[in-house]
Formats: structure tokens, C-alpha cells, sequence
């Protein structure tokens, strides 16, 4: 059964990756582009549990820690640059 | 059992995950389609983390806690980053379906 | 006391994070993690502003597992919207007065609104007394403050400001 359901959600999360992927290049502001990034980083770690969990390896989580804290920072630093013109003050 | 409760978490996961990104894509201003990614996608992740949890619990026969370290992170960092993106649109004065706000304190205020 | 351990909710946190990220739990982790909770706290001393004071536990747990309920309640709720589709959506700005004075109190009311039911805090006013939220479908925004502030607000009054 678990076989059968990870293909959908692959499917499922692709999906998502093109939805988020056709509003980072529509914009039509700076903030909808950050938004649409930050939410690409979030499906990123989705898809990688998946794969995690379908190729039954732990190693995985690791990267999946990793982008969760990078897209993190990112979407701060971008929203500080719109916010004040500049990151490091 | 366990297989199939697995295979509900999972798909509730990627369909939360799914839906959080088709608000994204299908509502109309800044505004509304954030609150889309920072629900929806979030708790969409919280079940697939949950899900892998139990996965690998199940197969190794121990406890693996370490994916509530990442959904406890994308727990306290998304409304972070909404508020802060909220923050950056109103002072871009990005349009909006609802009025914005106009009362003086209300918006943050334009930089010299 | 004070001084050699500065932040005993940061140490016990940072104890369990550790355990958390080795997903390991003998022994010899459990004290390498300790004396990590112990060293970062002890000498990042300086960048903590004030020790956290939590002044009902009990009221913690309860308040935890309110949230966790709107959490989940509220993402349902999103999702339907998000497929019932845009013409439905009544989008506001509401504005809520504060009666919290503490930072991490505040924070934390913001964060709870952004994750429950169709709300995200937008901007904490200058003066740190009213909170800007953007809703997504309000009917009725009066009855949406008082909610918010009974729900989450009254709570964390109590246990981060004491009931005084």
C-alpha cells in the first residue's frame, strides 16, 4: 500500500513545485517572488522526506535540516533588503 | 495497521502540501495568498515529518525523534517569515483586495 | 546559583535539542548534552536580555495543546478556502489592542495568529500597543478580536506576566 501512495504524493508535490514555481516567475512584486521562494524551500523539504522515506534511508534528514535553516535565512534576508535597502547594518 | 496509517499520513501530507501552493498560484493579492504557504504547506510537511517518524521507528524498532527537530523549526520559523513578508508588502505598499490600514503607527514608515 | 547557571529553561532546552539532533539517547549523549546546555548559555550570557519566567506551567500544557488544535483546525479551514476559490474571500485589516508589555509574550501571540485560522500578524504598531492582522474571511471582526484575545491573549498573560 505504502507503495502505491508515495508515487501520488511525488505527484502531488511536483505539482505544487510548478504552481509555486509559475508564481516566482509571474510576480507581480518583489514580495510574491520571496513568498514563492520560501514556499519552493518548503516543498523541497517535502519532497525529501518522501524520498527518504521511499528509498529507507536516514541521510536525507540531514539536507532536509539543512534547507529548512538556509530558506529560513534567505526569505530574512530578503525581507530585511525590502525593508531597509540593505542587510547588514 | 501501521502501513496504513502511514500511507494517510502521507497523503495528507502531499495534498496539504499541494493546496498550500495552489493558494499560492490561485488567489488574488499578496495578502491572502500568504496565508496559504504558512498554514497549509506547513502542516502538510508536519505530517509527512510525523509520517517519517513512524516509518522509521517501525523499522529500525527504536524511537526516531530527530524529525520533530525540523517540524518544531518550520513551526517557529514560518509565522516568522509571514510576519516579516507581511511587514516588507506593507511598506512597499503592495496592493491589496482589503483596505490597508491608514491610521499613523499603522504602517511601517517609509525609509529616508 | 545565578551565576554559574544563568538560563535553566535554555539549558534543559538545549539538553533536549541536542538529544534530538545525535537521535541517540545513552547515556554519555545525555551528559555531553548537559554540558552543552550548560557552556553556550554560560557564555552567550551577555546576549540573553532576561531569564524566562513561566509562571503557571500547568496553563503551558494547556495552551500548547490549544494551539496545536487550532493548528490543524485552521489548516482545514485554509484549505477549504483555498479551493472553495478568490470570489468568496473577504479580506480585512484588523487592528488589535495589546495588553501585553513582555517581547517574548508578544512574539508568541504573533506566531499563534499567523498558525490559527485564517490570520496572519502583519506589523506590531510603534508603540508596541496594537497588533495589525491580515484576515482572510471576516465576517464579523469585532467578535474576531475578542476571540483572539480570550483564546490566546488572557492565557499568556498569566503565564508569562504572573495573573498581577
Amino acid at each position: 500500500m505504502l507503495m502505491t501512495v508515495i508515487p501520488i504524493a511525488y505527484t502531488l508535490v511536483s505539482l505544487a513545485f510548478l504552481l509555486s514555481f509559475w508564481r516566482l516567475i509571474k510576480g507581480p512584486d518583489a514580495p510574491d517572488r520571496i513568498l514563492a521562494l520560501d514556499t519552493l524551500y518548503i516543498n523541497t523539504l517535502a519532497l525529501l522526506i518522501l524520498l527518504g522515506i521511499h528509498l529507507g534511508s536516514a541521510i536525507y534528514f540531514e539536507a532536509a535540516l539543512l534547507i529548512a535553516m538556509m530558506g529560513f535565512v534567505g526569505t530574512v534576508a530578503l525581507c530585511k533588503y525590502l525593508l531597509r535597502g540593505d542587510i547588514i547594518e | 495497521m501501521n502501513d496504513f496509517l502511514l500511507s494517510v499520513l502521507i497523503l495528507t501530507g502531499a495534498i496539504f502540501t499541494f493546496i498550500g501552493s495552489l493558494g499560492l498560484a490561485r488567489l488574488q493579492d499578496f495578502y491572502t495568498r500568504l496565508h496559504g504557504p504558512t498554514k497549509a504547506t506547513t502542516l502538510g510537511v508536519g505530517c509527512l515529518l510525523i509520517a517519517s517518524a513512524l516509518y522509521f521507528s517501525i523499522r529500525d524498532g527504536g524511537v526516531s525523534l530527530h524529525e520533530v527537530l525540523v517540524s518544531l523549526f518550520l513551526f517557529i520559523t514560518s509565522p516568522v517569515s509571514a510576519h516579516l513578508l507581511a511587514k516588507a508588502a506593507l511598506h512597499l505598499r503592495v496592493k491589496s483586495l482589503a483596505t490597508l490600514p491608514t491610521q499613523k503607527g499603522d504602517t511601517p514608515p517609509k525609509h529616508p | 546559583m545565578k551565576r554559574l547557571l544563568p538560563h535553566p529553561v535554555l539549558t534543559v532546552t538545549l539538553t533536549i535539542l541536542w538529544l534530538l539532533l545525535v537521535n541517540q539517547f545513552s547515556a554519555g549523549q545525555v551528559i555531553l548534552g548537559a554540558l552543552l546546555g550548560w557552556l553556550i548559555p554560560f557564555s552567550t550570557t551577555r546576549f540573553w536580555p532576561d531569564p524566562i519566567r513561566i509562571h503557571q506551567p500547568l496553563a503551558l500544557m494547556r495552551y500548547f495543546v490549544v494551539f496545536m488544535y487550532d493548528i490543524v483546525l485552521g489548516s482545514f479551514q485554509v484549505a477549504y478556502m483555498i479551493l472553495r476559490g478568490p470570489s468568496h474571500l473577504r479580506p480585512a485589516f484588523i487592528r488589535i489592542p495589546l495588553v501585553l508589555k513582555t517581547d517574548l509574550a508578544i512574539s508568541l501571540l504573533a506566531n499563534t495568529i499567523s498558525l490559527t485560522p485564517g490570520t496572519v500578524s502583519a506589523w506590531l504598531s510603534e508603540d508596541r500597543r496594537t497588533l495589525i492582522v491580515h484576515t482572510l474571511d471576516t465576517g464579523d471582526a469585532e467578535a474576531l478580536v475578542a476571540d483572539i484575545k480570550q483564546r490566546y491573549e488572557a492565557p499568556l498573560k498569566r503565564i508569562f506576566e504572573g495573573s498581577e
